[in-house]
């Protein structure tokens, strides 16, 4: 396999972009923006997500097994996370039911 | 002796086991079959010291009042479990049968990784040393499930430390299954397709694949619950603002697929060893195969069966309850395609073979009694009583431990190139398949009636049983001492064993010396007919 070397200013630049978003989740943070304080803040955690694992893990240039591999991390994680909401969204749901 | 015969030396090839001798040679080794071995003996250690515990428990047990207080037995439950499951359980097949025979099986010379493969020995020591420690320095007393907020605010036992254990043995395991994903990728002979692989590889890679997804969540969860303990931060503690039940869908999120990573090896070592003394080869290769990954998926969506009481949803128990039931059905395939093999085949008894009886049978109950849990109106009934107990052991000790001690009287011969005293073996198979019975069965009625688990005392009526069951414990204790012996003494005193002692089918038996040479083949191995050819091979003694 041949690794292609990643020119230094592309990992500067992203490492910049990295330091901008952590600045604007500070800075949004102290905005009153209701549910979408929450909303802001995961849309930016998601974004720096993608550009650590697409340029610092280099997976854009990934072979598509590897790229399978880790769509199935994340696949996981959105097992736990639908599964779990299943339960906490509808908790409360008992209560509701007037025609019992 | 005569010390001046050049030959004298040769005479025993160069095998994987005297190329070097000395502690160096086998603490710094990046040989696979090396590294299975270390794992062999540190988890056999950890067997017997679980098994201490168990002892303990049961001898708690013959009598109502018991002897123990109740923090004793707290502890010694939890330590039985966390020690069972952690550092025997889930290590014991793939690291060991695994390690040695993923290679060898796949024609390869050595994992991909052979010093991540040592690395993963070494935290697994590390590991197995702090949660030592904490057994040491007077138990833990939450329960292998470690549930919160006990754990994260009341208990006032190690904890932390046992958890620590628990974290770091974690990568261990992941650093394993990562270690067989690229091998069996990446390392195949040529020839040896993904239809070709033995069913023990697709056993493996489905195991690799859970331990690879669902680890990291019980190291999260457990570095969760030390800032819980550590720092008060509310994350399960309602006291401090979180949710107890995020715990337990966290906890199980791992521990379910666990239970999965402790089956589906020994199903691997199953489908070989009734191949070979059915002289057949496994009827229906791919259902078997396919089934295994089946398991691996699905086993990541059902973990809220063991949430129906705690005040998870009720919508949500509904789902986990469905998927519960599907995920019987590859392990049943299984069992089915098992028996099929053995249909018309000519069956012989050894030893291995016995295990694989017992474990078909025993896992078939285990597997079956987890659809009676599985069911949300029985679970309420039968949750924390020995009813869950008797379940879980059927499937753990019954299934896993029987695969295990058939997979290691089988490749036996491999592994140290002696032939093991097959008498007293089935002697003690049959002693193991007695004593486990005994032990566990009165379990399943003992639940049934009523009485709970994780409790030092019980009510009078329940003795008999109990006592039945202590019976039986120590008939199965001695089953797993008298194999010790005669391994041990087979070791160095058994009759050298041929190449192909069972005659099987696989690169490891038919194109390796026994024992292998340290890089596993004289030649590179290519493969030109499926796995389990046991008819092909018939014809040709026919023919000839
Ligand atoms: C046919 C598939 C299986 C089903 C449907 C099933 C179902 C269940 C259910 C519903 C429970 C929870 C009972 C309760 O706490 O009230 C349970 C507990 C348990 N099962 Fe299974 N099971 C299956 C196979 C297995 C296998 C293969 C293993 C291990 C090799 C296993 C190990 C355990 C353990 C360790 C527990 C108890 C955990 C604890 O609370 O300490 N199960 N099972
Ligand atoms: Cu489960």
């Amino acid at each position: 396999m041949s690794h292609q070397v990643v020119p230094v200013k592309v990992y500067a630049a992203i490492f910049g972009a990295l330091l901008a978003l952590t600045a604007t989740t500070v800075a949004v943070s102290k905005l009153e923006l209701g549910e979408y304080n929450f909303i802001v803040a995961m849309t930016i955690a998601v974004i720096k997500g993608t550009l650590v694992v697409m340029f610092f893990m280099d997976v854009r240039r990934a072979s598509s097994m590897t790229k399978l591999f880790i769509g199935a991390g994340f696949f996981w994680l959105a097992i736990l996370l639908v599964f779990l909401l299943s339960d906490y969204l509808s908790r409360g749901w008992l209560l509701n039911i007037h025609w019992l | 002796m005569n010390a001046t015969l050049p030959f004298a030396q040769t005479e025993t090839p160069i095998n994987y086991l005297n190329a070097d001798y000395g502690w160096k040679s086998w603490l710094f080794a990046t040989d696979h079959k090396r590294i299975a071995l270390l794992y062999l003996f540190s988890i056999t250690a950890f067997f017997f010291v679980g098994g201490a515990f168990a002892v303990a428990m049961r001898i708690n047990l013959l009598t109502p009042e018991g002897i123990f207080s109740h923090d004793t037995y707290n502890k010694l439950f939890t330590m039985h479990g966390i020690i069972m499951v952690f550092f025997f359980l889930v290590p014991s097949i793939p690291a060991t049968l695994g390690n040695f025979l993923v290679p060898m099986m796949i024609g390869a010379r050595d994992l991909a990784f052979p010093r991540i493969n040592l690395l993963s020995w070494y935290i697994y020591i590390v590991g197995g040393i702090f949660t030592l420690t904490a057994v040491f320095q007077g138990g833990v007393d939450t329960g292998w499930t470690f549930y919160a907020p006990f754990s994260s605010s009341y208990s006032n036992t190690h904890v932390i430390l046992a958890a620590l254990g628990i974290f770091v043995s974690g990568f261990s395991s992941i650093l394993t299954g990562l270690n067989f994903i690229v091998t069996i990728h990446k390392m195949r002979a040529p020839g040896m397709t993904w239809n070709r692989l033995p069913l023990f590889i697709w056993g493996h890679y489905a195991t690799s694949l859970i331990q690879v997804l669902g680890t990291p969540v019980i190291a999260i969860t457990m570095v969760l619950l030390g800032l819980e303990r550590v720092l008060h931060a509310g994350i399960f503690d309602p006291t401090l603002g979180g949710d107890p039940i995020l715990f337990q869908h966290l906890f199980w999120f791992y521990s379910h697929p666990a239970v999965y990573i402790m089956i589906l090896p020994g199903m691997a070592v199953i489908s070989e060893i009734v191949a070979c003394f059915s002289r057949k080869a496994i009827f229906g290769y791919g259902f078997v195969a396919y089934s295994s990954i089946a398991i691996a998926v699905f086993s990541f969506i059902v973990w809220g069966h063991h949430l129906f009481v705690s005040g998870q949803s009720m919508y949500a128990s509904m789902v986990f309850s469905f998927f519960s039931f599907l995920v019987a059905i590859p392990s049943a395939i299984k069992v089915f395609n098992w028996t099929a093999t053995m249909y018309k085949g000519s069956i012989s008894y050894e030893t291995p073979m016995l295990y694989a009886f017992g474990f078909m049978g025993l896992f078939t109950i285990g597997g079956l009694t987890g659809l009676f849990l599985a069911t949300m109106a029985i679970d309420v009934h039968v949750t924390d009583t020995y009813f869950v107990i008797a379940h879980f052991h059927y499937v753990m000790v019954g299934g896993m431990v029987m695969a295990y001690m058939g997979g290691i009287h089988f490749w036996f011969p491999k592994i140290s190139g002696r032939l093991y005293p097959e008498g007293w073996a089935k002697f003690a198979a049959l002693l193991v398949f007695a004593g486990f019975n005994l032990t566990f069965f009165p379990q399943f009625i003992l639940g049934y009636q009523g009485m709970p688990r994780r409790y030092a005392h019980y009510p009078p009526e329940f003795q008999v049983l109990n006592v039945m069951s202590t019976a039986g414990a120590s008939i199965l204790a001695l089953g797993y001492l008298i194999p010790m012996i005669y391994l041990a003494w087979a070791w160095r005193y058994g009759p050298k064993s041929p190449q192909n002692p069972w005659n099987a089918k696989g690169l490891e038996w038919e194109q390796s010396p026994t024992p292998p040479p340290t890089f596993n083949f004289e030649h590179q191995p290519v493969v030109t007919e499926p796995a389990y050819n046991y008819s092909g091979e018939e014809q040709e003694v026919k023919l000839g």
